[in-house]
């Protein structure tokens, strides 16, 4: 509660935009344990990513930390890499998805598990 | 024309050239017949002739040596004075090596002894490779052996031996001239072995008989003991003397730079050192001491020469086969006829005879009572076993050996030319029995002279060329006109100088040595005739062999004929040239000083006469005629028995039998060698064997057994339970790992999430404590 009350008193800073993220990581990480559907867990992971890249850009913001505290441009940089990879990443798993229709006639994750020890 | 090279150059050639046919046969025959490859008979015919040739030319290269000799070294000029060293020539042709003091060398040392040598040997050994043309015929092709049958009862059919034949011949005349030639002791002993080893081939060249092979065996063994005693002799030379050298040698080096030859001081020969010139050549024996403190009353060098001269001796013994090595020259008789011809009659056994002959400065007269001694001993054995003895081969054997006693008693004797007189003409004589004596073989395929007579309407040249050699060997002549065979004058100057010794020397023991030659002429000329009488007169005893009998081809006659010219005439002056005989040859080589009258210095009462002394009539004539009537009785008795049948054989066997019994079986000799020497040493190697067998090889067999079972013991206990199985636990508990962890593999994604999270909060965890207590720390 003390936390809480002191977030809602203090201006908006780098902790409020990592709360942001990692409620968003939570929600992405919950919706990749729990959905069966593997587009559903794509979004989770596309969640995940976005959660991560809201820190980074926290961190990377000079109006946030002050001029003298950030290191630049790299947070804004780096969330830009993690945008162009799960891109990729969407098309490599859409394809994977689009397969696994055609063998089984549905995309359950549940039923790929022939890699099962 | 210079002598001196002009000789050593031709007697080289003479002697390499059977070498060469030698090379050229082994090399272009036995080798490919190793590979399999086996010549035609064509091509072994030309080795034949190519190894005939060569003997041939080596015999025109004696013969103009020996004409050289004659030309440069007139006869008779010195014959009676007896004081000067005998002309010869003596040097190296190639330094085989150099050990301190010890040179050992191919050299050659050239008397009239040796050119008479090299003509004698050269020119036997021409006649028996011309017959063995003939005789050797079947061998040509494929040959049925009658005498081995094989497993499955047929007779052995086996590829012929021609070329083999020609081979060791060439071999054989090769190292027999080397005897001669060679210039030093190490040397005569290496061709003196070469010969050994040619003769076992020879003897064993029907090597699928047992008969023949265990003959070669025993000739080898035989003479290799007289050997050892030879190799003592050289020990004790060598030590003494510190030379083998028999003459005087130039020692030539070559200095690096150039090739100019540098003369360096002439090294002294064994003669030289023993009989020096300062001394008048007497034998000095305190040459063989080096030390002057040693007691000159015990003789030490006069014993040093007599242990010398019987090594010497023994070598001899082994080779002439004196008593009492005597047993391998009858049992050499199943080689081929031209062989026993060739090297077992004329050369090889003579090769004895001559080594005595050229090493007779170094005899003390001690030890020339031994080779006497021993050579009386020979004859008298050999002349009375050849009396019973019924195989052809076999009475020629046992007179050869009889014969080679004559020549050791009259060198022993001091008849120094009576002695190699006597080698000479024997040689001629009895290369032509054995000729003829093979002839007669090779028409009735028998050696039995039983299964032989009448023979002499069938085959008259080798009947009369062998009733030739009869009366050469027994000594017939006339002696009041001086004319005769051979061996008349041979034997002749044997039993004079017997005479001449008997009555130098009155002790009634020293007279044995002069009834046992005259009673050897007698048997000689009992079994001689003997042997000519069953062969060649009578009634057949063989009606079949008889009828197949035929004479032998030209190029088996002509060798005879040849042979029985010179075993007529040998002994002969040269008409018109009355200097010019084989003994005024000999005399000229009569080793310095040992022509007058010695005495013994261990034996003092031992006089050995000057031979020159037995050729006075009053021990000449009584000599000589003694001979000639115990010859006369001899052939009598022979006559009596064979043609006018007075006396029947069989019933002089009966009232004689113990004494016909110890003659027919050779006095026993092989059975008292079987019995002393061969038995105790076959007996010792089977308890060595037996050793072997049941103690040594039972303990390395269990030595074995012993480490084969700690081997698996150690497999059973450290491999298998220690190490295999702490590998097996490490694979299982690997495996049972694995079979552990695959059950966290469930395929379920999400449940994989959920994994991630937990693990990731977990290590957050853990990491944020151990941080605080890193920092703490």
């Amino acid at each position: 509660m003390y936390l809480l009350g002191h977030l809602l008193t203090e201006p908006v800073g780098v902790v409020h935009y990592m709360i942001v993220g990692a409620v968003l990581f939570t929600c992405g990480v919950v919706c990749m344990a729990t959905k069966r559907n593997a587009l559903g867990i794509l979004m989770g992971i596309e969640l995940v990513l976005n959660g991560a890249n809201v820190n980074l850009i926290a961190f990377g913001s000079p109006y946030l930390r002050g001029a003298e505290a950030t290191i630049g441009l790299d947070g804004q940089l780096m969330a830009m890499f993690v945008i162009v990879l799960a891109a990729a990443e969407a098309a490599v798993a859409l394809a994977i998805a689009l397969n696994f229709y055609n063998n089984f006639g549905s995309i359950d994750v549940d039923r790929a598990n022939q890699l099962k020890g | 024309m210079n002598p001196a090279a002009t000789l050593p150059a031709v007697l080289a050639i003479a002697w390499l050239l059977p070498l060469a046919a030698f090379a050229v046969v082994w090399i272009g025959y036995s080798l490919p017949q190793l590979a399999g490859r086996r010549p035609g008979a064509t091509a072994q015919r030309f080795a034949g002739w190519l190894a005939t040739s060569a003997i041939g030319s080596s015999f025109a290269l004696s013969m103009f040596a020996l004409v050289v000799w004659l030309a440069y070294h007139p006869l008779g000029g010195d014959e009676h004075g007896g004081h000067g060293a005998p002309p010869s020539y003596s040097g190296d042709y190639y330094l085989l090596a150099q050990f301190g003091e010890l040179r050992l060398s191919i050299g050659y040392y050239i008397d009239a002894l040796t050119v008479a040598m090299f003509a004698m040997v050269t020119l036997i050994s021409t006649c028996v490779h011309v017959y063995s043309m003939g005789y050797m015929d079947e061998e040509l092709h494929e040959v049925a052996d009658h005498e081995v049958a094989t497993s499955d009862g047929n007779y052995l059919h086996r590829p012929g031996r021609y070329h083999r034949f020609y081979q060791y011949l060439s071999l054989f005349s090769f190292s027999m001239l080397g005897i001669v030639l060679a210039g030093n002791l190490a040397m005569v002993f290496v061709f003196w072995e070469l010969v050994g080893i040619c003769s076992y081939f020879l003897i064993g060249f029907y090597y699928e008989r047992p008969s023949a092979s265990t003959a070669a065996n025993k000739a080898f063994i035989v003479n290799r003991i007289g050997d050892f005693g030879m190799l003592i002799g050289l020990m004790a030379l060598w030590t003494s003397l510190g030379t083998l050298q028999f003459g005087d040698t130039q020692l030539t080096a070559r200095t690096s730079a150039g090739h100019v030859k540098m003369v360096v001081p002439i090294e002294q020969g064994i003669f030289s050192k023993l009989r020096s010139e300062d001394q008048h050549y007497h034998l000095d024996a305190s040459a063989m001491v080096r030390s002057a403190e040693t007691d000159e009353s015990a003789h030490p060098g006069y014993w040093l020469l007599f242990v010398a001269g019987l090594g010497i001796f023994s070598g001899c013994v082994g080779k002439s086969a004196q008593f009492p090595l005597h047993t391998w020259l009858p049992d050499a008789m199943a080689g081929p006829t031209p062989v026993s011809a060739l090297v077992h009659s004329a050369t090889m056994v003579a090769a004895g005879v001559y080594l005595v002959g050229r090493c007779y400065p170094i005899f003390v007269p001690e030890a020339l009572l031994v080779v006497a001694v021993v050579g009386a001993v020979t004859l008298a054995l050999g002349a009375s076993i050849a009396i019973t003895a019924f195989d052809i081969k076999h009475v020629l054997a046992y007179s050869t050996i009889s014969q080679l006693g004559y020549m050791m008693l009259a060198l022993g004797l001091g008849g120094w030319v009576a002695g190699l007189f006597h080698l000479v003409t024997h040689a001629f004589f009895k290369s032509l029995l054995f000729l003829c004596s093979g002839s007669v073989i090779h028409a009735v395929h028998s050696n039995d002279l039983r299964h032989m007579g009448g023979l002499r309407h069938k085959m008259p040249w080798t009947a009369y060329t062998m009733l030739a050699g009869c009366l050469a060997i027994i000594g017939a002549g006339v002696p009041i006109w001086g004319i005769g065979f051979s061996g008349y004058f041979s034997k002749d100057a044997v039993i004079e100088q017997a005479w001449s010794f008997a009555g130098a020397n009155p002790s009634p023991t020293y007279q044995l040595l002069l009834y046992v030659p005259i009673a050897g002429a007698f048997a000689t000329a009992c079994y001689m005739f003997r042997l000519w009488y069953m062969t060649f007169v009578g009634e057949p005893g063989h009606p079949h062999r008889f009828e197949n009998a035929h004479e032998s081809p030209p190029s088996m006659v002509g060798p005879l004929v040849v042979l029985a010219v010179f075993a007529i005439g040998v002994g002969w002056h040269t008409p018109f040239m009355s200097d010019l005989s084989v003994t005024s040859i000999l005399e000229q080589a009569r080793p310095a000083g040992t022509q007058a009258t010695t005495s013994g210095t261990l034996l003092t009462e031992l006089t050995l006469p000057d031979e020159h002394l037995s050729h006075e009539p009053e021990i000449a004539d009584p000599a000589s005629q003694s001979a000639f009537f115990a010859a006369l009785l001899g052939v009598l008795l022979a006559t009596m028995i064979y043609v006018w049948r007075w006396l029947h054989a069989d019933e002089i066997r009966q009232s004689f039998a113990p004494i016909y019994k110890l003659l027919s079986n050779a006095w026993w000799f092989n059975e008292l060698y079987q019995w002393t020497f061969v038995r105790p040493t076959l007996a010792l190697s089977r308890l060595f064997a037996s050793i072997d067998r049941w103690v040594i090889d039972p303990l390395v067999n269990g030595l074995a057994r012993l480490f084969a079972y700690a081997a698996k013991l150690l497999d059973r206990v450290v491999d298998r339970g220690v190490v295999d199985s702490s590998f097996d636990a490490l694979a299982h508990g690997t495996w049972d790992v694995g079979l552990a962890l695959r059950r966290l593999q469930t395929g379920r994604l999400r449940q994989y999430m959920v994994f991630l999270v937990v693990g990731t909060l977990g290590l957050f965890a853990i990491a944020s404590l151990c941080w605080k207590y890193a920092l703490a720390g």
